[in-house]
Order: C-alpha cells, then sequence, then structure tokens
C-alpha cells in the first residue's frame, strides 16, 4: 500500500514542521512518497528526501505549479493517483484548496482535517468546530485526507529517500498568480511554536496590540488573535486562532482579552497549559484555563511581561 | 451575468451541540438551525455584485432536507432572485456529503449556466471545506478559495485570498467558483417588507432523483463522541501568583 504526500512548499522551501508530521500521520498508512511542487522544488524535495520515514521522493519543477494554483497542482496529483492509496496532505490553507480538488477529479470523498488514523480507511475529524468528534469510515477505492498537525508529531530527520524528477501535467490555464502579501515576522511560526499568547477585541486597539507582541517576545512566543481582533483590524488575518483559522496545541497558549466562543475555542483548545486574562469573571475562557487570571489586561499583562 | 448561490441549513452557530447518547451524530431535533454563516456571506456577495451591475439574477439553492426551503427563503429576502430546492433526503439528521452536493450543483449549473457560483469556504456543521473546490473541478472551471476581496472585470476576476502566510491576490477565468471567507463583507439583515416580498418569489422543488445523482455517503460514521474534556483549573490572585504557577507547570 503506497501513500503520496503533497509536501508543503513555499516559494521554493519546503516547510518543514508542517510536512513532517504529515509524514508521521501518513507512516500509520503504508509506504510514503513525498511529492515537492513547485516553480523550483529541488532543494524542498532533497529536505523531504531526510525526513525519516520517506520512502521515495518526487519533484515536478514547472512554472504553472510555482503559486500552488489548484487547477495545475490537482491536475498533476491526479494523473500519479494510479500509483497510491491515499493520497494525503499537512492540512494547510493550500492542501485544503487542493486536495478536495483531487478527490473530486477520482469521484471519491475528501476526508479534511483528520486527527487521528485509526486503520487504512478510518479516521477521526473533529465535527461543529471540534463539539463532537466522528470516526468516519471510508468505502472509495482511494482516500485523500488532509491531516490536521496539531495532533500529530513531526518525524524526525534520518532518511535518505530516492529522488526522482517528474513532469508537470498539462496546464489548464485557468487562473494566474497576482501578487502575495505576506507579514514578515521574526517571531516562531504559529502553528509550530512552544508558547502562543494571543489577544482578542479586549485588547481595544492596533496600538496596544503591541502589549501582546512585547509578552510574546519575552516568552519566545508566537503572537495569535482572535477573529474579533482581526476584523477590527488590530492584527493580521494570518495570526486569527479558530474553526476557520489556524489550529494551535502548543505547550502553553495565553489568551488575553479573549471571550472563549466556540469558534475560537475550536483552534487552541489541545493546548497543554492554558492561561487566561481576562476582567470579566464569567468569560466562558476561563472553563478551559488551567489558569485563570480575573483582572485588566492593561495592568496585568505589562506587569506579568516585566516579571517574567 | 447569473450568480449560483449553493446555501445550507445548518445548526445555529450560537447554539451549544450535543452529541447523541447513541453515538450516531448530533442532535438536531428541535433546535435551531439557520443558513451557514459563510454562505449568507456569499449571498451578500451576489446582491452586492448585482447592486454594482455586474450580476443581473441570483439563483439560491440548497440541497437537504425539505425545511431547507427557510434558508432559501432568507435568501429571498436578502435579495436573491428565484430559489432552486433539490429535497436530497427526508432524514434530518443525514448530512449530504460535498461530493453528491457537487454532483447535484453541477447538474443545476449545466441547465442555468450562471457566470460565477459563490459559495461558503466551509459548511460549520461537517467542517469539510469541499464543495466549491469538487465542483470546480467536476466542471473543469478556475477555482478561488477562501476569498476576503472579489473584483469582477468583464471575462475575468481578482480574487485576494486569504491563506496561511497572509493574503494572496489570483485572476481567475470566468466563469469561476469563487469560496467566500469571513472578511469578504457583512451580510445585510433582511427586512420585515423583504421577508414578506420573498413569499412570493419563485421556489422550484426538485429530487436528487431528478438529476441522477447517488447522494449515498462514501463516509460512513462509525461513532461520534464527545471531545475529551479537559480538567478543571484554577483562578489566580495575582500575577506574581500565576508566574509560580506556570514555573510550577513548567511552562515557563
Ligand atoms: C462562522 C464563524 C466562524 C468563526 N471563526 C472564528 C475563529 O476562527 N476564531 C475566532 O476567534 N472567532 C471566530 N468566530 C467569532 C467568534 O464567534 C467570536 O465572535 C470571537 O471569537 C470573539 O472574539 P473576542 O473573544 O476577541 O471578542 P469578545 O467576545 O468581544 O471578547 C472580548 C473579551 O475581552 C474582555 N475584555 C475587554 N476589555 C478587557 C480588559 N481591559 N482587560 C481584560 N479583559 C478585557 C471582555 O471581558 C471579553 O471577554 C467565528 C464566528 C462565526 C460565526
Amino acid at each position: 500500500m503506497a501513500v503520496l504526500l503533497l509536501a508543503e512548499v513555499t516559494g521554493g522551501e519546503l516547510a518543514m514542521d508542517a510536512t513532517a508530521k504529515a509524514v508521521t500521520a501518513a507512516q500509520a498508512l503504508g509506504d510514503v512518497t513525498v511529492l515537492a511542487a513547485g516553480a523550483s522544488a529541488a532543494a524542498a524535495g532533497d529536505a523531504a528526501a531526510k525526513i525519516a520515514g520517506v520512502s521515495k521522493v518526487l519533484v515536478a519543477e514547472d512554472a504553472s505549479l510555482g503559486h500552488r494554483l489548484a487547477e495545475p497542482t490537482a491536475a498533476l496529483i491526479a494523473s500519479l493517483a494510479g500509483d497510491y492509496e491515499h493520497i494525503v496532505a499537512p492540512a494547510t490553507t493550500d492542501a485544503k484548496n487542493i486536495l478536495p480538488r483531487v478527490a473530486a477529479l477520482l469521484d471519491v470523498m475528501i476526508i479534511s482535517d483528520a486527527t487521528a488514523v485509526v486503520d487504512g480507511a478510518t479516521f477521526e475529524r473533529p465535527i461543529y468546530a471540534g463539539n463532537a468528534i466522528q470516526t468516519m469510515k471510508s468505502s472509495d477505492a482511494k482516500k485523500v485526507i488532509t491531516f490536521r498537525t496539531a495532533n500529530f508529531d513531526a518525524a524526525g530527520e534520518g532518511g535518505s529517500a530516492s529522488v526522482e524528477t517528474i513532469s508537470a501535467a498539462d496546464n489548464p490555464g485557468l487562473s494566474e498568480w497576482v501578487e502575495n502579501k505576506v507579514a514578515k515576522s521574526d517571531r516562531p511560526e504559529l502553528t509550530s511554536a512552544g508558547i502562543v499568547v494571543s489577544g482578542g477585541r479586549g485588547v481595544g486597539s492596533e496600538e496596544d496590540f503591541a502589549l501582546i507582541e512585547t509578552l510574546a517576545d519575552k516568552l519566545g512566543a508566537a503572537v495569535g488573535a482572535s477573529r474579533a481582533a482581526v476584523d477590527s483590524g488590530y492584527a493580521a488575518n494570518d495570526l486569527q486562532v479558530g474553526q476557520t483559522g489556524k489550529v494551535v496545541a502548543p505547550e502553553l497558549y495565553v489568551a488575553v482579552g479573549i471571550s472563549g466562543a466556540i469558534q475560537h475555542l475550536a483552534g487552541m483548545k489541545d493546548s497543554k497549559v492554558i492561561v487566561a486574562i481576562n476582567k470579566d469573571e464569567e468569560a466562558p475562557i476561563f472553563q478551559v484555563a488551567d489558569f485563570g487570571l480575573v483582572a485588566d489586561l492593561f495592568d496585568a499583562v505589562p506587569e506579568l511581561t516585566q516579571k517574567l | 451575468m447569473k450568480a449560483l448561490v449553493p446555501v445550507k441549513r445548518v445548526i445555529d452557530y450560537n447554539v451549544k451541540v450535543r452529541v447523541k447518547a447513541d453515538g450516531s451524530g448530533v442532535d438536531l431535533a428541535n433546535v435551531k438551525m439557520s443558513m451557514n454563516p459563510f454562505d449568507e456571506i456569499a449571498v451578500e456577495e451576489a446582491i452586492r455584485l448585482k447592486e454594482a451591475g455586474k450580476v443581473d439574477e441570483i439563483v439560491a439553492v440548497s440541497i437537504g432536507v425539505k425545511q431547507a426551503q427557510e434558508t432559501l427563503r432568507t435568501a429571498l429576502a436578502m435579495g436573491a432572485d428565484r430559489a432552486i430546492l433539490v429535497v436530497a433526503t427526508d432524514d434530518v439528521h443525514a448530512d449530504i456529503e460535498p461530493l453528491a452536493v457537487a454532483k447535484i450543483l453541477k447538474a443545476i449549473v449545466d441547465e442555468e449556466q450562471p457566470g460565477l457560483v459563490l459559495c461558503g469556504k466551509q459548511a460549520i456543521d461537517n467542517d469539510m471545506n469541499a464543495t466549491g473546490q469538487m465542483l470546480s473541478a467536476l466542471l473543469g472551471w478556475s477555482q478561488a478559495t477562501f476569498a476576503s476581496e472579489v473584483d469582477v472585470e468583464g471575462n475575468s476576476a481578482k480574487i485576494t485570498r486569504e491563506v496561511d502566510g497572509g493574503l494572496q491576490t489570483i485572476s481567475v477565468k470566468m466563469p469561476a467558483i469563487v469560496t467566500v471567507d469571513l472578511r469578504l463583507n457583512e451580510p445585510r439583515y433582511a427586512s420585515l417588507p423583504n421577508i414578506m416580498k420573498a413569499k412570493k418569489k419563485p421556489l422550484d422543488e426538485k429530487s436528487a432523483a431528478d438529476y441522477g445523482v447517488d447522494v449515498s455517503p462514501r463516509l460512513e460514521v462509525v461513532k461520534t463522541e464527545e471531545p475529551a474534556q479537559r480538567a478543571a483549573g484554577i483562578t489566580v490572585g495575582s500575577v506574581d501568583e500565576l508566574i509560580e504557577k506556570l514555573k510550577e507547570a513548567g511552562a515557563v
């Protein structure tokens, strides 16, 4: 039984953490072949070959694959599908864009955001913003799956897979990349950070969001945000944690001025230790917090930053 | 140009979800149901495109139980022109999978020939995030997911997408499938006069069999469980105590 795993490649570079976590999930299913696709993907392919548990790497380089547009990337994966029983990827926005398209091209269902592998056909996944966990058994001949990275440990290094170059599928030419607006940050990446400090509407303004950033920097943490903080313009969209944002499970999650709506909890309640700082003692965030501090964040956060 | 907007009837996002004791799913009997919030955003965007003169007719489609009729009336009250209800099950607990929904939508697109399909990026019940992508594959159309800005200009559309790294703008050829994200717009409320008017707007009722689509699920639900509960935490009295506790827990 063979598994084809779409590596997360951004601007020619392998996103090691997301890819290595998906490798761990995929190893339970069979022999793992990694596909590194991009305008340049050779370096990403070489990096993927070193992940323990990868038996083969396919590198597809073509301008049409440069920005992970769904149509050419899905066409390439579908053209390779004959050799594999499972087609998988880490549940990133790229994979969520591409893999459902692959599944439909193969006339099979997609299994999104799987959190556990029960057997080769059976998977657990959260539904209703994580308020229920469903175990689903697929009757499809091929299984197309995205794995929620927060639920799997990254596979280690030490592999030495063979690398083979393949060509891209025909580009249907339906869409074109125009531009990226990527926030540059020296902070750890949200989904792989050991500590996350998130701010909500309670922070009140973009300027005061610096309080969250300063605390994060003191802790060497990534910065996150609630939807309300993003919608209000305090934080960038890629920092949103929740049902429709990123799912994180760090060692420590600090929620500041966040009420704890179920849609937010869906993205962080598997964190190991949760701290909540909120002036409303009734806020639902306290129900999931290990340590709750009922306080005005404008007093508590500077004090915490200073004393740590 | 005609715009097609699929809308799903789901549990209201404010309702506390309960897993059924027999593990077969989530209890939906006597629970408040609403239009999937992402689909409301899609309906709103279609209306704004119509107001801007870029769309001339909006057709809302819902696939599921007969009660999804109410969801379609909401879309009509917001400003859709007509609606198509495809009854695919009579069990309120049955979820029609995205692949089957996409197949029915493809048949409707073949009949209606819209220039644009606007879908919600995911339904807040099954959280699959798949129907738009699947429909796009079946039609061989361009696809732009997770849109936070939609700019239709003649034969193409410029779409800004919310992606893991930030924002990505792409240009897609029309006809296109666009799936919408939360920050695209704020949906309007239907006014009382518009709710009354919506009752008279055309609503066609069809069945999945009319489109020759087999809706039997590919994924069998083995069981549904409550997520693991977190152990109760403690309230700390000061920042000093918080730091002490975090040190004890080895978290800092
Ligand atoms: C379809 C859908 C999807 C969604 N997806 C997401 C998602 O992915 N992520 C997400 O986060 N939300 C999501 N939401 C939104 C969610 O329902 C909530 O509206 C949102 O999480 C609220 O953000 P908040 O906690 O920052 O704001 P609020 O709920 O307004 O809470 C602000 C909190 O700050 C506290 N506060 C105010 N001032 C202070 C102070 N000076 N000191 C201390 N505390 C203070 C208040 O007591 C309050 O508890 C979604 C909603 C829908 C409908």
